[in-house]
């Protein structure tokens, strides 16, 4: 229970200070919107928005989460904050949790404002809900927890970004969102299936336009296995880096 | 009972020993003071004690916890105040005290009941609801051990708690310092200020390269380095003249006059004032103060590590200003 207290406090303070603040959120609503601009300007043909939409949820999600949780982090660390955080008699797996929490929240937020925008657009009737629900939600664990990856190996909030993104456009062009995996060269095609963006936008991609490929409850397996993986070799590099 | 017991303790980074072979305990309830010059291993130190660092060898407990693998049980009893103030610069004075509270697990009315508390106690009532950010240094210093004590620790870690901070605060500090330890708090202090580590410390270590020279009482360590016996004299009319004549009648004191109305006398025997009252009586000059001069700390320090005190503060202060 008590340190249940700790955990929602450590999710709420993040909440307040970095997730809901009104750059962040308006962030979350203009990426979106301008993925789906891109879109719907760079194509001769009338886009189907709903074809869309997979892509432009992931990559709200894949952008947020990352960004954020790197972000924040590595802003912590240098203002020494998150030593009172460690100094707290709160297991670290639970530390860790509540730290990635915040992020999963914002990145769930960020993508249902493009199913909001796709609303007025075009009819969603017919969308699997719940395996969508789940894909955005194991994506957004995914993606925070590369974000804590990103965190624990840089010093500097530039150097977040930047490496941020070192792992963001490839996973952009290689998860089969815009390109479907089948048809990018065969030397890429292992390399796609490296990323867990992949396997949820699967997910997404069959629970909304139904034209996925692998199968839900294989995606959902590698998923999980990726986010329980990611999470323990996070925590690891979190003891061996940052406890010295 | 001891607080801390540390044995053979080593940090080592590649081939620098940060702290090398450290054996001390802090006894309950006293205020346990680790001086050194920068990069002595203070800080190191307390990390490996706090859980913030892990050791290459050697082993510490916390009321009697492994400071290696019981640490989340130790921290409970342990308040940390780092040698820079580290609470939220976007949360208010009462908003940092909660949620510090919260890390240990305390419910809502309870901490917001103690964190109005202790802002009072603190003298910060008023900059409660400011951002931290906001907060002068000294204002931050307080907030920061407010932040540390708000679970109620018995052992409370201060890292160079005044450092670059002003002297009214500083004083501030230090009188709350006393406090918390007249109820009960044990302390363990690192200072750079000699002169605070002799007005609050029972008991100091002084730590050079990563190593202990020297741990004892304060009136130990001061004896252990006075070489010979020192008292100065005030007279309330003249008296410094009777310079030649009393080192005829005392042949083994050596004697310096100090001003007019004041002489300093030293021995390597004890000295013992009957006859040198008697002296005096008897020339018809009226001794009106015998004070026996002691060697302060910062002699203690200077003698035992061999460094030179102005250039140690030097240090600290510009890592302050920075």
């Amino acid at each position: 229970m008590r340190s249940w207290i700790a955990f929602w406090n450590i999710l709420m303070k993040d909440m307040r200070n970095y997730y809901l603040k009104p750059p962040n959120i308006s962030w979350g609503i203009i990426f979106p919107v301008a993925w789906t601009l891109m879109f719907l300007l760079k194509s001769p043909t009338a886009v189907d928005v709903r074809e869309l939409l997979p892509g432009v949820m992931s990559l709200s999600v894949l952008f947020g989460t990352t960004s954020m949780l790197s972000v924040t982090l590595t802003f912590e660390r240098r203002s020494r904050s998150f030593e009172r955080l460690l100094l707290a008699p709160l297991d670290l797996n639970l530390l860790m949790l509540a730290k990635t929490s915040g992020a999963i929240v914002f990145g769930l937020i960020n993508a249902f404002v493009p199913v909001l925008f796709a609303a007025f657009l075009t009819d969603l009737s017919g969308i699997d809900w719940l395996p969508a629900l789940g894909a955005i939600f194991l994506i957004a664990v995914t993606s925070t927890l590369l974000g804590l990856f990103i965190a624990v190996s840089v010093k500097e909030i530039f150097e977040a970004q930047t490496f941020s993104n070192f792992f963001r456009f490839p996973m952009i062009f290689l998860c089969g969102l815009f390109i479907p995996v089948e048809s990018l060269p065969i030397f890429l095609q292992p390399i796609s299936y490296m990323f867990p963006l992949t396997y949820g936008a699967d997910i997404l991609k069959s629970s909304i336009s139904q034209n996925g490929h692998l199968g839900v409850p294989i995606n959902f397996l590698i998923l999980l296995a990726f986010a329980v993986g990611l999470f323990a070799v996070s925590v690891r590099n979190v003891k061996h880096k940052w406890i010295y | 009972m001891d607080s801390v017991e540390v044995n053979q303790l080593t940090k080592r980074y590649g081939d620098l020993a940060a702290a090398d072979h450290i054996s001390f305990s802090v006894r309950d309830g006293e205020i346990f003071g680790f001086l050194g010059p920068n990069g002595a291993g203070k800080t190191t130190t307390i990390n490996l004690l706090t859980g913030l660092a892990r050791p290459t060898s050697g082993s510490a407990r916390i009321a009697g916890f492994d400071c290696a693998t019981e640490i989340k049980k130790a921290q409970p009893v342990m308040g940390i105040v780092p040698d820079e103030s580290n609470l939220y610069e976007e949360m208010d004075g009462l908003e940092n005290l909660s949620f510090c509270a919260a890390l240990y697990g305390i419910g809502k009315e309870e901490r917001e009941k103690k964190a109005g508390e202790l802002l009072r106690q603190f003298g910060l009532a008023e900059a409660g609801k400011k951002p931290f950010g906001a907060y002068s240094k000294g204002m931050k210093r307080k907030l920061t051990i407010a932040a540390a004590i708000i679970h109620d620790p018995k052992i409370l870690f201060l890292d160079e708690p005044t450092t670059g901070i002003d002297v009214a605060s500083a004083r501030q500090i230090r009188e709350l310092i006393r406090t918390l330890n007249r109820k009960g708090t044990t302390i363990f202090l690192t200072t750079h200020y000699i002169e605070e580590a002799e007005r609050l410390c029972n008991r100091v270590a002084f730590i050079v390269g990563g190593t202990i020279v020297r741990i004892g009482q304060l009136d130990e360590l001061m004896r252990e380095v006075q070489q010979e016996n020192v008292v100065q004299l005030a007279f309330a009319n003249g008296g410094a003249e009777l310079e030649p004549a009393l080192r005829e009648s005392f042949p083994h004191v050596v004697v310096e006059a100090s001003g007019t109305d004041a002489i300093r006398l030293r021995s390597a025997l004890p000295l013992n004032l009957t006859p040198l009252m008697r002296f005096f009586e008897q020339k018809g000059v009226t001794v009106y103060e015998a004070r026996i001069m002691r060697p302060s700390l910062e002699e203690v320090f200077v003698k035992i590590t061999g460094i030179a005190l102005e250039k140690m503060k030097q240090e600290k202060e510009g890592k302050g200003k920075q």
